[in-house]
């Protein structure tokens, strides 16, 4: 009987302390992430896609922020971008965001971030720290318009878009600049007529070609056609917005965007370009460091115009709008802003214009305090755009929810190929807009 | 022997881990996910109640509907495929290519050690049309026709799919029912010969009813992976043009993930649940029967 009872009690233990053990591994695995304690370094995640801003500040703290770098290190970590909004959201759930991040694809992933406190309020802290003039006020105003009147993100890239043309085709065919969007039709036909390829568009990223619609909404029906959208107070699938979506995919009915555009990635839609395999290309200013590298640059810098998304006969929007971003956003996690992330952000302020323009060629919303000789004519044309413009709109997808921007995306190629009518297309991402 | 498993606390002991574990991973997540069903939120803000709602937008959610048929007709053909393909490929290693079909059993089993990406990506190259011909278009163009954009219609793409998992995994197939056909007495198949019985008729009368049971195996081990396939389409399609090849599993995985709807993600994977459990159920009760009956 005692023995029974003593080996019935040995089970008991032994019961006892595997369950015991098992709570802990489950504590120890739930548990991991956020800390409290003062961070060892300035952590940075960015995409995989964009190696500019994390070049640039690598650069930076081995130059002008080498102080800074000293007392806490720059450590760069990527995600690819597909993955970025997920990543964010379980660190956000963890508590773990990093110092500096890479805002969500779709800036409704930081708005919700902000408001949940985890975002630092950088009106609040550029202020405190003396920096806040250090920002491009075009670009302070990009951001605001984006993030509900706040500066929610750091203009580590400041972009306006247009049309980028191949002068030397444009010459030989004898084409004028296209002022009007009937004038860049008739370049377009004459073009293909003459066995050139008019536009070079990643149908694969989708966003190339949604670019193109919402420039003949902002020119067809004014600056604020994506607000109404934004605000209920339009639809999509109203006619007027349809017309945008058929005049694109009649472009890619007759063929302008090239054979298979739906498999054309990112950077083989930007080597026809520069190689001279087609003679436009709609893109923002970051293309700058490309057109700037004459090993990519096939062409020369030299034989590369600007031009901004025609006018719309008797539309109520100017062809001067230019649609302006602030590429890939960076924002700062609300956690762990401390004095040594004070003095990286100040020198940031003050040093990361420069440094981006003149190594990398590519425009940022932060003043360049130490004057940098521009690349080419074309840097040069944009920049005095950027400073001269009046007024800026958004993008297609800029109000849209991350669910509405993979549908517009994803189906972008379909418009184009004419696998997706236009009606069907808007309809398609008004009803993602819909569904919450 | 008999005393070790009549001894309950050695059973626990033995069992005790392996089920510690497979609650762990596998029970308390399904339950957990389950219980998300009737939650809306995301890690961000928090989970509250969400009743049913999940649920009647199920019904009513045509992409829901687009993403399991696609999966229904997917699995179907692609399970046809294989298992057709497999059986194929074993009768001929089994009655005419016999004890040289060594050989050949490695070069069509070499498709299914490869990473499913690699595959992927090399069936996009195969079909692609830009930037540059691939492969098909050039023998397309060789006889005079035009080019085809095998991604830009939701209709190519689904074949291109199809294809590419069938040749994948047919050599998969054909060793597990080279298996089950070498395992029938060379008595019985002598005897069928000697009263007659030769070619189609041997096959099927006498090898088909006798390698029925792994075929049956081979049919609920394929229907089970093609209801859940979702590397494949990943590599080749990403589910595009638009959602033209998008199966329940990648819809689940962006509805979560990507939108950080996960209460309705979860509902997904519960539908998804319900039919692999369904299809296996009427698999097996079909076998059962013919096995019977056979």
């Amino acid at each position: 009987m005692p023995h029974r009872m003593i080996r019935a009690r040995r089970t008991r233990l032994t019961l006892l302390s595997a369950g015991v053990t098992s709570l802990a591994l489950l504590a120890s695995a739930c548990g991991g992430g956020g800390t409290s304690a003062a961070p060892k370094e300035f952590k940075y995640l960015s995409v995989t896609e964009n190696t500019t801003t994390r070049t640039a500040l690598t650069k930076l703290s081995k130059g002008s922020c080498k102080a800074e770098n000293d007392t806490l290190p720059l450590k760069v970590e990527t995600v690819p971008q597909a993955s970025l909004d997920q990543k964010l959201q379980l660190l956000a759930g963890q508590d773990a965001l990093p110092a500096q991040f890479a805002a969500g694809n779709a800036p409704a992933l930081t708005k919700q971030l902000a408001e949940s406190g985890k975002v630092a309020n950088l009106d609040l802290e550029l202020e405190r720290l003396g920096v806040f003039d250090d920002l491009e006020p075009a670009a302070v105003s990009t951001i605001k318009a984006l993030y509900d009147g706040k500066v929610q993100t750091l203009p580590y890239e400041y972009n306006i878009e247009g049309i980028f043309y191949n002068k030397k085709i444009f010459k030989e065919k004898g084409i004028e600049v296209p002022g009007t969007w009937d004038e860049l039709i008739a370049a377009s036909d004459k073009l293909n007529n003459e066995r050139v390829q008019p536009f070079a568009a990643s149908g694969q990223q989708g966003w190339p070609i949604t670019r193109l619609i919402s420039g003949y909404l902002y020119r067809s029906l004014g600056p604020g056609a994506l607000d109404d959208v934004n605000t209920g107070l339009a639809q999509l699938t109203e006619p007027e917005y349809v017309k945008a979506a058929e005049e694109i995919a009649a472009l890619g009915k007759k063929g302008y965007f090239g054979k298979g555009v739906g498999s054309i990635d990112y950077d083989t839609a930007m080597n026809q370009f520069l190689t001279g395999k087609s003679a436009m290309f709609y893109m923002g200013s970051w293309a700058l460091a490309n057109i700037s590298d004459p090993k990519q640059n096939k062409v020369g810098a030299d034989n590369v115009g600007f031009m901004p998304f025609p006018a719309v006969t008797g539309g109520a929007g100017s062809a001067d709008q230019y649609p302006s971003n602030v590429g890939l956003a960076v924002t700062l996690g609300s956690k762990n802003f401390d004095k040594k992330t004070d003095a990286w952000v100040r020198c940031i302020a003050k040093n990361y214009g420069s440094t981006a323009l003149k190594d990398h060629g590519s425009i940022s919303g932060f003043k360049v305090n130490t004057p940098v000789k521009d690349a080419n004519e074309v840097t040069t044309t944009v920049r005095k755009t950027i400073s001269s413009s009046q007024q800026n709109v958004l993008w297609f997808e800029a109000f849209f929810s991350t669910k509405a921007t993979t549908a517009s995306q994803t189906n972008a190629a379909g418009l184009v190929t004419g696998s997706v009518s236009p009606k069907q297309f808007m309809e398609t991402v008004q009803s993602a807009l819909k569904s919450k | 022997m008999h005393r070790v498993l009549g001894d309950r606390r050695a059973i626990m002991i033995l069992l005790g881990p392996a089920l510690l574990v497979y609650t762990l991973i596998m029970l308390v997540p399904t339950v957990w996910s389950l219980g998300y069903s009737f939650t809306k939120g995301n890690s961000i803000d928090g989970f509250t109640g969400n009743g049913l709602a999940n649920f009647t937008r199920l019904f009513s959610d045509q992409a829901v509907h687009d993403a399991l048929w696609f999966t229904v007709k997917y699995a179907v053909l692609v399970t046809v495929g294989q298992v057709i393909a497999g059986y194929l490929l074993a009768l001929l290693y089994v009655f005419f290519l016999k004890k040289a079909s060594a050989l050949i059993r490695t070069l069509v089993f070499f498709p299914v050690v490869l990473p499913t990406v690699a595959v992927g990506l090399l069936f996009q190259k195969f079909f692609q049309v830009a930037p540059q011909t691939g492969p098909v278009n050039s023998l397309l163009n060789t006889f005079g026709l035009e080019s085809v954009d095998f991604f830009g219609s939701a209709g190519s793409a689904f074949w291109v799919l199809v294809s590419m998992d069938i040749w994948r995994s047919m050599g998969f197939y054909a060793v597990l029912l080279f298996a089950g056909l070498v395992d029938i007495p060379d008595e019985v198949l002598e005897s069928a010969r000697l009263d007659g019985a030769s070619g189609p008729r041997l096959i099927r009368h006498i090898v088909l009813p006798l390698s029925l049971p792994v075929l049956m195996s081979s049919l609920i081990f394929s229907i089970n992976g093609t209801l859940k396939v979702f590397d494949s389409v990943v590599a080749l399609t990403n589910g595009g043009p638009g959602t033209g090849t998008t199966p329940l599993t990648l819809y689940m995985f962006q509805t979560s993930f990507t939108y950080s709807e996960y209460g309705y993600g979860s509902t997904i994977a519960l539908l998804l649940t319900v039919v692999c459990l369904l299809v296996s159920l009427a698999v097996y009760r079909v076998s059962r029967r013919d096995i019977t009956e056979g």
